[in-house]
């Protein structure tokens, strides 16, 4: 624990204080849980992300009076407290003006960076807990291990983002001895680690929160982009375990219990991501997935291209269509236009269904979440294991920007990266329209024999406008 | 009980908690979920104000300073983007009603 602020409590043996903010901070931790227990369930999780807001203000109102309490015979009250209410209020601008102008599509990657600004915070506490130097080592290792924890996450979020922005290439980037390189930093951070604890200059704690920051942005770099939401994930939940580390080095029940819960329903959350691609998360993590294969013969293979009217009078005759939405459609923002163009097909006596691959889009639910902006009922959407058996029956397959998640390869080829994975099987349907921007590979790099076959027909451009253009020519014939 | 023990007792029962309240989450509400836990962790804000309480030397103050502005973009920003999320269910589910 930080020493002075123990000494700080014995100083102030206000009963009414010590009660007031404990009890405070327990109607906090109860909005919390209630907040994500709300959260899982359509019907409430509106109002349970307001609880859990109504529960935060409550714990930084409190925080503030028993600061004010605890400091009185600091001479630097007054400045830490303005400091503390200026970078809340600086805090607030940027965090509530940035995340209401980024459109919806690029919700994900702000996920990953306001977790990547909490890791950070999470390695500024134990960094000053280990500067401190006192208390007891079982403390002080828990700080160190928050310091290369919340680092970690720092960076390793912060290069999710760029990736996601495309600021930097969203394929992976490896280099030889790359597991090495990381393997290494992370020994050197334990041994810095223990060097902060037993000897805690500032030279040396600075060295050491160096290395985990290094090491997060460094373990982001091979992980290719289909991968990044279970990545992100993978930080927000430790994340939560960096802060629940700051709490027992701050003897802080509210920090432990929220950490906690956020680390273990984070952990879960990741483990249910990867297993709905099939995948270990140590594969994710090592396995350098969506390197673009190198070698191998480069046949010469056509995609043959269709012309929106064909596709338009093949789509207004067929009994069954069932849609493919994936990242395409979220970046050309056309999820109102596809809802369109199921209105259009069901005048017409087609019977539309939606097909939602459980990583489709960059998240977990992130097809859903688009669709029902759009709003598209629910109950036209289908899972993966419901879909499937559907195809074979289905007259026509429109894939709307999805890539990966319709790739044959993941049954067909051993030595694709991605066999194994779970896929829509698309192609099975009778007919399949692709709408896709380019020529390109997909977001993993993993060229996709289905665009080759001889049922397939390309419709080359941004789907907003591909799909509107459909719907025009649907109303034409 | 010896307080390190209390502190682990609470660990331990948090972490089930944790498994346990988004065991039976729908697909749909894996992202928001995700940034609404990502909101939660922002708790490290209150963290990072204790501790700048306690700076005694200059780097400390600036460092400290420098966690709380981290903890309030997490608290913030978290917050707003799991609410721009959850709204649109909520808007569907008023509409269809009507």
């Amino acid at each position: 624990m930080f020493w002075n602020l123990l000494a700080m409590e014995v100083a102030n043996q206000n009963p009414v204080l010590l009660h007031g903010t404990t009890a405070a901070y327990f109607i906090s931790i109860l909005l919390f849980i209630l907040g994500i227990k709300m959260m899982s369930s359509p019907a409430t999780a509106r109002k349970g992300i307001h609880w859990a807001g109504l529960g935060m203000l409550l714990a930084i109102i409190t925080a503030f009076v028993h600061i004010y309490f605890l400091g009185q015979s600091d001479p630097q009250l007054f400045l830490k407290l303005g400091l503390m209410v200026l970078m809340i209020l600086i805090g607030t601008a940027i965090g509530w003006y940035s995340s209401l102008k980024v459109p919806m599509t690029d919700m994900p990657q702000m996920v990953a960076l306001f977790n990547g600004m909490g890791g950070g915070a999470a390695a500024v506490i134990g960094y000053l807990d280990l500067l401190h130097g006192h208390g007891p080592v079982s403390l002080k290792v828990l700080a160190a291990a928050a310091v290369i924890i919340g680092a970690t996450s720092f960076s390793g979020s912060i290069g999710a983002f760029l990736k996601l922005q495309r600021w930097i290439s969203s394929r992976p980037i490896t280099y030889p001895g790359q597991q090495f390189v990381n393997a290494l930093l992370f020994l050197g951070s334990l041994v810095l680690g223990y060097l902060s604890i037993t000897n805690p200059t500032v030279l040396n704690v600075n060295l050491f929160i160096l290395l985990p920051l290094l090491l997060g942005i460094l373990m982001t770099l091979p992980i290719g982009g289909a991968d990044m939401p279970v990545v992100i994930s993978l930080f927000n939940a430790l994340t939560g375990l960096a802060v629940a580390f700051d709490g027992f080095a701050l003897q802080n029940y509210t920090l432990i219990i929220s950490g906690t819960i956020v680390g273990a329903s984070g952990t879960l959350l990741t483990i249910l991501m990867a297993r709905a691609m099939n995948r270990s998360l140590f594969n994710i993590l090592f396995g350098a997935f969506g390197k673009v294969q190198k070698g191998g013969e480069e046949e010469e293979k056509v995609m043959k291209e269709m012309s929106i009217d064909d596709a338009a009078s093949i789509l207004a005759f067929a009994d069954k269509v069932i849609i493919v939405p994936g990242f395409g459609m979220a970046a050309a923002q056309a999820q109102h236009k596809v809802k369109e163009l199921m209105e259009e097909l069901e005048k017409r006596g087609v019977e539309v269904k939606f097909a939602i691959h459980p990583v489709a889009g960059r998240m977990p639910g992130h097809m859903n979440v688009l669709l029902a902006e759009a709003d598209i009922p629910y109950d036209r959407l289908y899972d993966l294991e419901d879909i499937n058996p559907e195809f074979e029956t289905a007259d026509v397959a429109l894939i709307i920007g999805a890539n990966d998640v319709v790739n044959p390869s993941a049954e067909w080829d051993p030595n694709s990266p991605i066999y194994g994975m779970p896929i829509l099987q698309a192609y099975k349907a009778k007919n399949v329209f692709v709408i896709k921007r380019g020529r390109g590979r997909g977001f993993a790099g993993i060229d996709n024999p289905l665009f080759y076959l001889d049922k397939t027909y390309m419709l080359f451009g941004d789907a907003q406008k591909v799909v509107s253009d459909l719907v025009q020519a649907l109303k034409k014939l | 009980m010896p307080e390190v023990w209390v502190a682990l007792y609470i660990f331990m029962l948090s972490a089930f908690t944790g498994f346990e309240i988004i065991s039976r989450v729908p697909v749909i509400l894996h992202t928001p979920l995700m940034s609404g836990t990502n909101f939660i962790h922002g708790i490290v804000l209150v963290g990072a104000m204790y501790v700048l309480l306690t700076a005694s030397t200059p780097l400390e103050l600036a460092v400290g300073t420098f966690g709380v502005f981290l903890g309030a973009l997490n608290v913030v920003g978290g917050y707003v983007v799991t609410d721009r999320m959850l709204a649109m269910f909520e808007e569907k589910k008023k509409r269809r009603k009507e």
